[in-house]
Formats: C-alpha cells, sequence, structure tokens
C-alpha cells in the first residue's frame, strides 16, 4: 500500500502511522449523544472510509485519507490542517 | 577533575571501505532547525536570503550551498546547516539548535544507491531522486533522512543516539552489496562473514 503524501509525494505505508476515523469534533463540552458518538461509537463500513493517518517517518503532517475498504483504492490525501472533518 | 572532551556520533566506529564503498561521517556542523511561525514563510525565506544567501527550500528540496545550507527537513520546518543563524529570523520562526542531536553520514561509491535501497522504502533511481533532493524516511526502522550530494553521494542522517545502530545496519547493507556484485571472487569471503 502507497499514499500519496500532499507534502513528499507517493511513500511507502510503513512511513504512516494510523490513528482512526476522521470526526468533526462536537461544539460545546455539554455532555450529549454527539459526544458519545465522537468518542465511542464507530461505523465499520465496507466502502469509503475517511481515516486520520499521519506521516510519521516523512514530513510529519496529519491526513486525511479517503479509501474503499473493498476494493482497497486510495481516492484522496489531504492535509488534515484547514481541512474540516 | 573529569576532563570531558567532545566527541563525533561515529567515533571509532567509522569510516568503513567495503570494495568500492565507503561511510564516513561529515565533520560536525553547526545545525539549527527553523519553523517559520504561522504566515511568516515568505519573509523568513526573505530574511535567510538577506542574512545567509540561501531561500526557503520547498518540499523534499536543499538550498544554498556547502558550508551554508538549508535542508528541508518535515512539513513547515528546515535545518539551517553551516552558520550561527542570524538573529533577524527570530522575528519570523521559532529556532532550535539540533547539532549535536543528529550523526550525520556520507555515504559514497558506484552505487550506492543500492545499499540505500536495502534501508529504507524511497524510489531512489536517478530520474526521481536527484543530486539535491532530500527526503524524511524510515531508515533501518529509525526515523531519519536521506540526501543527495552527487551522482553517488548520498547523506544519511538518524538520531545521534541511533548512530550505533545506522553504522550496523549500513555496514550489513554494504557487504551484501559487495557479495552480490562478485559472488563468485572476492565477495563470496565476503558473503562468509554475513551477519
Amino acid at each position: 500500500m502507497r499514499l500519496v503524501c500532499p507534502v513528499c509525494g507517493e511513500r511507502d505505508r510503513r512511513e504512516f502511522y494510523y490513528q482512526g476515523a476522521a470526526l468533526a469534533q462536537p461544539e460545546g463540552e455539554e455532555w450529549g449523544p454527539h459526544w458519545d458518538d465522537y468518542l465511542h461509537n464507530r461505523d465499520n463500513p465496507a466502502g469509503v472510509t475517511r481515516d486520520m493517518w499521519q506521516h510519521e517517518q516523512g514530513c510529519g503532517a496529519w491526513l486525511i485519507v479517503t479509501r474503499d475498504t473493498v476494493s482497497h483504492t486510495v481516492l484522496r490525501c489531504d492535509l488534515a490542517v484547514g481541512a474540516r472533518a | 577533575m573529569v576532563e570531558l572532551q567532545a566527541q563525533s556520533p561515529g567515533a571509532g566506529l567509522l569510516p568503513i571501505v567495503i570494495g568500492d564503498l565507503r561511510l564516513n561521517e561529515v565533520a560536525p556542523e553547526r545545525m539549527t532547525s527553523l519553523a517559520p511561525y504561522n504566515g511568516q514563510a515568505e519573509a523568513l525565506s526573505e530574511a535567510m536570503q538577506a542574512a545567509h544567501g540561501m531561500a526557503w527550500p520547498v518540499p523534499g528540496r536543499m538550498t544554498g550551498r556547502n558550508g551554508a545550507r538549508a535542508m528541508w527537513f518535515g512539513r513547515e520546518t528546515a535545518l539551517l546547516i553551516g552558520p550561527e543563524p542570524d538573529t533577524g529570523l527570530t522575528a519570523h520562526a521559532a529556532l532550535s539548535d539540533q547539532s549535536d542531536a543528529w550523526a550525520v553520514l556520507v555515504l559514497e561509491g558506484p552505487g550506492a544507491a543500492d545499499v540505500l535501497a536495502r534501508l529504507c522504502p524511497l524510489d531512489l533511481r536517478d530520474h526521481v531522486f536527484k543530486r539535491g533532493h532530500v527526503a524524511r524516511t524510515e531508515v533501518a526502522h529509525m526515523a531519519g533522512a536521506i540526501a543527495r550530494m552527487g551522482a553517488d553521494n548520498w547523506r544519511i542522517m538518524v538520531f545521534r543516539s541511533m548512530a550505533g545502530t545506522l553504522i550496523h545496519e549500513a555496514e550489513t547493507a554494504m557487504r551484501r552489496v559487495a557479495a552480490r556484485r562478485n559472488s563468485t571472487g572476492e565477495g563470496a569471503d565476503i558473503a562468509r562473514d554475513l551477519p
């Protein structure tokens, strides 16, 4: 598996660290189902997912990687900075 | 009173010469990491140009020359190698002294890229990774950097504390490359001594 880092270009998967689903953090500090979802509940889709990865052994950038868990196609790699999850 | 003496990262371990391949270390130079503040990248580049005669390097590249060089070193990070950083840079960037933090090795000789190919997952072919290119990558499972200074002249950097491991890994790779090149002659001896 190879990912195209927006900073470094195409690199081997072993340079990257996988964190998990790319989710928007809920607004406000009031506890509710939206925080529950954010912290604990995950979909496990067969299809397109958006995940946070870090180019840990490369430039260090955090990325949002859009890929298809059925076909293993990597659809997009975007810098997380400035992006809305 | 104990007398402390400065030692280079590879002291006592280098140089290593195997066939035409040679691994040595670069004489320690002043190294400063530069990380521009938000929106200050352009101003920093201008300040670097004025003070040190080099622009901010784009990702994966180096600017400047021998003795005064800027090496891209991560997202919005570069290493200033050689000169004492001009105090004017501090208005635009966070500076930190990295001089003693990194082991800087030089690997040279025909086909040195074959050795690096055993250590890192980069595409090192001549038309992809050219002179003046640099990459942060994984070097023998360690966070490091690889830069191409010439056709068969490369720099390998890892954290200083890992210098011994890198030298060991690089020597092993050098022996294996040499052994494959001369599998019926001289290399047969080398191959027998492989770990």
